[in-house]
C-alpha cells in the first residue's frame, strides 16, 4: 500500500531534500569562496544588486546629518572656522618644511645612489558605514573601480594609516582595518628605527608587536611609523603609540601594545592612497635563482593574496 | 493564538511579502554601531513568512536572500545563505505547531531557530579561522525573538479585514 498523500497538490521535493540540496549548495559556496576565492565575480554581482538597499538604507541618516548642521549655530561655526583656520596655519608650516625637507632627501638619495621616492597619489573617500560582520573588523567607503580604486591601496586619515583596501566592488570598496587580527603592516619605531610588524589585536582596537626580543629598545610612548619596505605602504606615515610592553622571562619574546594613531573605528573621511608606483619589485622576481625554492612558493603566494603581503614579504626580511 | 479563534485573514499579497522583505533588508543594512546587539531583521521576517506562508516562501527564498546578505554585508559567501536555508526549513517544520501557542510562546520558539541560525553562522566563521566576536553575539537573536509579537502585528496588518466589512 501506498501511504503517501494523493497528489492533488503538487508541493515539489520534501523540505528536508530541499534542505540537504541548499546546505550542500551553500557549503560549496563557502569553501569556493574562503579556499579558492573563484567567487568574487559571483559576490560584485551581488553586492551591486545590495547596493541600492544600502544607499537606501544609509541616505536618511545623511540627510538628517546634513539638515542638523545647516542649522548649527553661528557661534559654533565661527569657533570651527578659527580652529580650522589655526589648523591650516600649522600645516601650511609644517608644508614649507616639509617641502625643503623633501628636497633635502632627494638631494641625499641622489648623492647615495638610492631610488627616487615617487609621490604617491591620494583619492578622498568618505566611509558609508562600518562593516555589518562582527568577526571583522572592516569599512566600506564610496569609492570603487569606477573611480580607480585597486585592492591593496593602503587607506589613511588625516593623522596616520587606517587599514588597506581588501576587496574592491563597482561603487564602493571595502578596507580592513589595521585592527582586523588578519591585518598585518610593516613598522618602524620612529625613535631609534627598530623594524618590526604590527598585528590587528581584534575587538580591543590595539595593535601587537609580536614577536620582539626580549631585549629590544623599545618603550611606552615609542611613536610607529610605516617602514615602507613592503612596497604596499608608502614610508614614514604614522601608525600607533606603543602603550604596553610584556617582557616575561618565561617568554623568548617581548610583546608590545600600540594605540593606532588614527580614528580607526571612527572619522568619516579617509584617503585612498594608490600605491602602484612606489611598489618594488619582489624579492621573488629578481633574485628567484637565489631563494630556496619553498621561499620562493611562500612568496609567490604571498604577492596573489594583498592583505597578507605586508606579513610575509616583511616577515621574511 | 488558536487559529480556530483568530479572525479569518485576506489571502496574502505577493507585493506584502516583497515590500516585508525590503524593509528587512534595509533595517539590516542600517548603520548600526554594535552590530552584535541588532536583531537580523531579514531572519526574523524570513521565519514569519514560512510559518505562515510554508507553500510560498521556503528554503530557496531563504538561500537567495541569504546570498544577498552576504554579498552586501561582505562577509563570507554562503555562511547566511546556509543559516536562512536550515531558518526556513525549521520554520517549516514547525509552521503547524508554532501557531498554537500564544505570542510569547512563538517567540520563544523563534527565539530558539534564531539561535540555532547563528550557530551555523559561528560555526561557520571559526571554521574559517576568524577569532570569537565576544558573548553580545547572543542578544542578537535574543532581541530578534522579543520583537516577533510587533513583527506578527505589523506584517499581519495588510490581511486584517476592516471591520465594517466584518459586519457585512
Amino acid at each position: 500500500m501506498d501511504h503517501s498523500p494523493p497528489p492533488f497538490f503538487k508541493r515539489g521535493p520534501a523540505p528536508l531534500v530541499r534542505l540537504f540540496f541548499f546546505a550542500s549548495l551553500s557549503l560549496a559556496l563557502l569553501v569556493v569562496d574562503a579556499r579558492f576565492r573563484y567567487a568574487e565575480g559571483m559576490r560584485v554581482w551581488l553586492a551591486l544588486a545590495a547596493y541600492p538597499l544600502q544607499l537606501a538604507a544609509t541616505l536618511p541618516i545623511e540627510v538628517a546629518e546634513r539638515v542638523g548642521s545647516y542649522f548649527s549655530t553661528q557661534s559654533r561655526l565661527i569657533e570651527e572656522n578659527a580652529e580650522l583656520r589655526a589648523k591650516a596655519l600649522e600645516y601650511s608650516r609644517d608644508a614649507q618644511r616639509f617641502q625643503a625637507a623633501q628636497a633635502e632627501a632627494d638631494e641625499l638619495r641622489r648623492n647615495v645612489e638610492a631610488n627616487e621616492r615617487l609621490d604617491v597619489r591620494a583619492l578622498p573617500a568618505e566611509v558609508l558605514y562600518a562593516g555589518r560582520d562582527p568577526y571583522a573588523q572592516k569599512v566600506f567607503v564610496d569609492r570603487g573601480a569606477t573611480h580607480g580604486v585597486r585592492p591593496g591601496s593602503p587607506v589613511a586619515d588625516e593623522v596616520g594609516i587606517i587599514g588597506q583596501v581588501t576587496r574592491v566592488h563597482p561603487l564602493l570598496s571595502e578596507v580592513t582595518l589595521l585592527t582586523n587580527p588578519d591585518q598585518a603592516i610593516p613598522v618602524q619605531v620612529l625613535r631609534n628605527g627598530l623594524r618590526s610588524v604590527a598585528f590587528g589585536g581584534g575587538a580591543s582596537g590595539l595593535l601587537e608587536l609580536r614577536y620582539l626580543s626580549s631585549n629590544a629598545e623599545i618603550q611606552n610612548g615609542d611613536k610607529l611609523v610605516t617602514s615602507g619596505i613592503d612596497g604596499t605602504y608608502p614610508a614614514g606615515l604614522p601608525v600607533a603609540v606603543v602603550v604596553s610592553i610584556e617582557r616575561d622571562t618565561e617568554h623568548t619574546f617581548a610583546r608590545a601594545l600600540c594605540k593606532p594613531t588614527a580614528g580607526v573605528d571612527r572619522g568619516r573621511y579617509v584617503l585612498i592612497l594608490s600605491n602602484e608606483h612606489t611598489r618594488a619589485p619582489l624579492p621573488g622576481e629578481t633574485q628567484a635563482a637565489k631563494e630556496r625554492r619553498s621561499d620562493k612558493v611562500r612568496r609567490a603566494r604571498a604577492a596573489k593574496d594583498a592583505p597578507r603581503d605586508a606579513k610575509d614579504a616583511d616577515g621574511s626580511r | 493564538m488558536d487559529p480556530g479563534k483568530s479572525q479569518i485573514l485576506l489571502p496574502v499579497r505577493t507585493s506584502t511579502i516583497v515590500v516585508s522583505f525590503v524593509a528587512a533588508l534595509l533595517l539590516n543594512f542600517l548603520p548600526w554601531r554594535d552590530l552584535r546587539l541588532v536583531p537580523d531583521f531579514a531572519a526574523l521576517v524570513l521565519v514569519f513568512w514560512c510559518v505562515r506562508q510554508p507553500r510560498l516562501i521556503g528554503l530557496g527564498i531563504g538561500w537567495a536572500l541569504g546570498l544577498l546578505t552576504d554579498a552586501g554585508n561582505g562577509v563570507l559567501l554562503g555562511q547566511h545563505a546556509l543559516a536562512y536555508s536550515l531558518l526556513a526549513f525549521l520554520s517549516i517544520w514547525l509552521s503547524r505547531r508554532i501557531l498554537w501557542f500564544g505570542p510569547w510562546l512563538q517567540a520563544l520558539h523563534v527565539g530558539a531557530m534564531l539561535l540555532v541560525a547563528l550557530g551555523v553562522t559561528l560555526v561557520v566563521r571559526l571554521a574559517a579561522g576568524d577569532a570569537f566576536p565576544g558573548w553580545p553575539i547572543f542578544v542578537g537573536p535574543i532581541a530578534g525573538a522579543l520583537l516577533w509579537p510587533l513583527a506578527t502585528w505589523l506584517l499581519l496588518m495588510p490581511q486584517r479585514r476592516i471591520e465594517r466589512e466584518q459586519v457585512i
